[in-house]
């Protein structure tokens, strides 16, 4: 492993280390047991969800994905440390941080099916925001939102989800400037995973994310993105400075990405098998199972039983997502203004299959002249 | 007495009156605070309504655009001010990928009724990147309503509307009219957002333009008249959407067009208002559409800018061409 050396100095904050074992008590942890069962089921649902969503482009089902395997801490621990009324603005990974805030995974996932733009849930109700493939646009989108209820006094924490190559982005900088002179109640997640396609990392930066934080005037903190337990905790910390006012904190998550950038991309171009395998040996799952286990949180028994549940819970998402009704043409139309323009009937009408069988005259939008 | 009312006066009546029936009304960008905005639009707003409402931004104009999306979402109705047209481009992404989509993106669930000002246009000798014609880039994206005023009574019925707007309006103020004033009554909504108003009646040929560009034409009709030919103006006032119907009634009526604005004229908004009339007065047209334009090249410097801009001379000479094609009355 790399970080030390890419990292210079302080290692990330840890709670649980590769092998299972927690540098913490359980008091100063402060999860219930509950909690913690709860967590690994989120986990372990993430990833055979995530597996499945990669059969079913393989399949033809989805048109591609963004494999998040790898990341299931930094995105699970982040969002569990949320309150329900907190909002959450994603990239286009956040799978799991979509299905801790309980997001339907079957509207979710249409966005991917190539039914519809943002996946037709409700953003507002469910405090998730759309989509965002652009990078890093939805941070302003959340330093916006975030101003906005520290503005109606609203005690709301936003949460911006990016990647390592959004923070080279523009827009990474003009949030960041901007959350710090309102002092925006927002948390800034990073989760660095060390590959923005095939640029790594240390072609993308040249210093740790989170220690740009001080340049804009509020707190920075690295953690080791595979360890749930310390993911967690630091959001819940930014989340709690938020509320209380504060301000903002960005939070570098050190992660892999186990997959390819895309179902449709090939990682074996640029990185190795080896690195691969020693990320391997840090895989957060299996850490956090293994320090369940050993403290008799979970037995042998239950922590099966979840993998199988997580695994019937990935073919019924499978199922659903395939009978979900796509948009039809009327609806693209509709929902560009809430009302439609003249010039939007008329090409409504064009576009429609009566009027494409009608000939060239009606198809071409001409009127018949005068007389 | 009825005091006349620059421009600019009557954009700000409109933003303060707005601010004063809507508490979700809240106004940000460079400079619009403490300053009132580099042409006084917003002069005197923060004072009445408090820097909670009213705000100065960082020089940020991404910040600016994608911040007011958030600040939508979070239940205001923000105007956003881009200082000059050419700040609007590094904003350009979070319009036209986002400020533009959001609705249809989420299915109609989530509206963005906001508003993004900025001056346009020349006339004010302003130098590189102050005297920007963009209207083509944000009538090409599908989702942006695009407005533009000629007039003080124009601005302030415009922007009234725009800030009541469900969807995202991009304003676009010609600020050589900034400091042009009228006398009149400023009334919101006489007219609906998206219709184009005749400003000049005639029968002989109409002249289609919008923004700063319409008095030109207006003393271009008038000059015409002096030598016998009677043209209409017609004021676009609404770029996205394009008031077809007013533009086929106009041309389809007195059977020849000319379009003017100020933006060049490659895929300006003249090429889509010709294409139109093409395809709705073919059968009445007893000329071709011609067009009266910047000249397809970068900004010029000021000194040169009368070259550049459309003049009284260049419109009526276009007007007088359209009557030497022989073409029989159809």
């Amino acid at each position: 492993m790399s970080e030390s050396k890419e990292i210079e100095g302080n290692a990330p904050y840890q709670i649980l280390s590769p092998d299972g074992t927690a540098s913490l008590g359980r008091a100063e942890i402060g999860l219930k047991d509950t909690d913690l069962r709860k967590l690994l089921r989120l986990m372990c649902a993430a990833r055979a969800l995530d597996d499945e969503c990669v059969r079913m482009h393989t399949d033809g089902e989805l048109l591609v994905y963004p494999p998040l395997r790898g990341q299931e801490a930094a995105q699970v621990g982040s969002a569990f440390a949320l309150a329900r009324n907190d909002f959450v603005f994603p990239s286009f990974r956040e799978m799991a941080v979509a299905l801790v805030r309980g997001v339907d995974p079957v509207e979710y996932l249409q966005y991917h099916r190539g039914t519809w733009h943002g996946g037709p849930y409700d953003p507002i109700a469910n405090r998730f925001a759309p989509i965002c493939v652009p990078l890093a646009n939805q941070i302003v989108h959340a330093v916006g939102y975030a101003i906005g209820m520290k503005m109606r006094r609203r005690s709301v924490v936003t949460v911006a989800y990016f990647g390592d190559g959004s923070a080279s982005e523009g827009d990474f900088h003009e949030a960041c400037n901007w959350a710090g002179v309102h002092r925006a109640p927002v948390v800034l997640l990073c989760q660095n995973n060390r590959w923005a396609i095939s640029v790594p990392f240390k072609e993308q930066a040249a210093a740790p994310i989170w220690t740009r934080a001080r340049g804009y005037g509020f707190s920075g903190v690295q953690v080791d993105g595979n360890d749930v337990l310390a993911v967690l905790q630091v959001t819940k910390e930014a989340a709690a400075r938020a509320r209380a006012g504060g301000g903002p904190t960005l939070i570098e998550a050190l992660t892999y990405r186990m997959g390819p950038h895309l179902t449709n991309d090939e990682p074996s171009r640029y990185r190795s098998d080896d690195e691969v395998g020693r990320w391997q040996e840090l895989d957060p799952i299996e850490r956090f199972r293994t320090y369940l286990l050993t403290e008799g949180i979970v037995s042998e028994k239950t922590a099966a039983a979840m993998d199988s549940a997580a695994v019937a819970f990935a073919r019924e998402i499978r199922l659903r997502v395939a009978q979900f009704p796509p948009a039809g043409p009327d609806e693209v139309f509709e929902w560009v203004f809430d009302g439609p323009t003249l010039d939007m009937l008329r090409q409504q009408h064009l576009a429609s299959p009566r009027a494409a069988a009608a000939g060239p005259t009606e198809a071409l939008g001409a009127e018949p002249p005068d007389g | 007495m009825v005091e006349p009312l620059t421009t600019a006066q009557a954009l700000n009546r409109a933003l303060r009156d707005e601010m004063r029936s809507s508490k979700r009304v809240v106004v940000l960008g460079e400079d619009v605070g403490r300053l009132g905005g580099i042409f006084r639009v917003t002069d005197g707003l923060q004072k009445r309504f408090g820097q909670r409402r009213v705000f100065d931004t960082p020089a940020s104009e991404a910040g600016i655009a994608g911040v007011a999306l958030g600040l939508a979402l979070a239940g205001f109705r923000p105007v956003a001010e881009m200082q000059f047209a050419a700040y609007s481009y590094p904003a350009f992404e979070q319009i036209t990928s986002h400020i533009a989509r959001y609705r249809l993106r989420t299915m109609s669930r989530v509206s963005l009724p906001l508003v993004i000002r900025m001056p346009v246009g020349g006339g004010l000798r302003g130098k590189e990147h102050h005297a920007e014609n963009p209207e083509t880039y944000f009538v090409h994206t599908p989702g942006l309503k695009v407005v533009t005023p000629s007039g003080p009574m124009e601005a302030y019925d415009l922007l009234t509307q725009a800030i009541r707007d469900p969807d995202p309006v991009v304003f676009l103020e010609p600020q050589v009219l900034y400091g042009k004033s009228e006398v009149g009554t400023p009334g919101a909504g006489d007219i609906p957002m998206h219709q184009a108003k005749l400003v000049h009646d005639g029968t002989d040929l109409t002249i289609v333009s919008y923004g700063a560009m319409v008095r030109t034409c207006l003393e271009a009709a008038e000059r015409l008249a002096t030598q016998g030919i009677l043209a209409q103006v017609l004021d676009l006032r609404s770029l996205a959407p394009l008031d077809t119907d007013s533009i086929r009634d106009c041309v389809r009526f007195t059977g020849r067009a000319v379009v003017v604005h100020e933006a060049p004229m490659t895929l300006g908004v003249s090429a889509e208002v010709s294409a139109r009339i093409m395809t709705e007065c073919f059968e009445q047209l007893r000329a071709p559409v011609l067009r009266v334009t910047a000249w397809d090249t970068p900004n010029p410097p000021p000194s040169l800018e009368d070259l550049w801009r459309p003049s009284v001379e260049r419109i009526v000479g276009a007007a007088r061409q359209t009557f030497s094609y022989a073409r029989p009355p159809g």
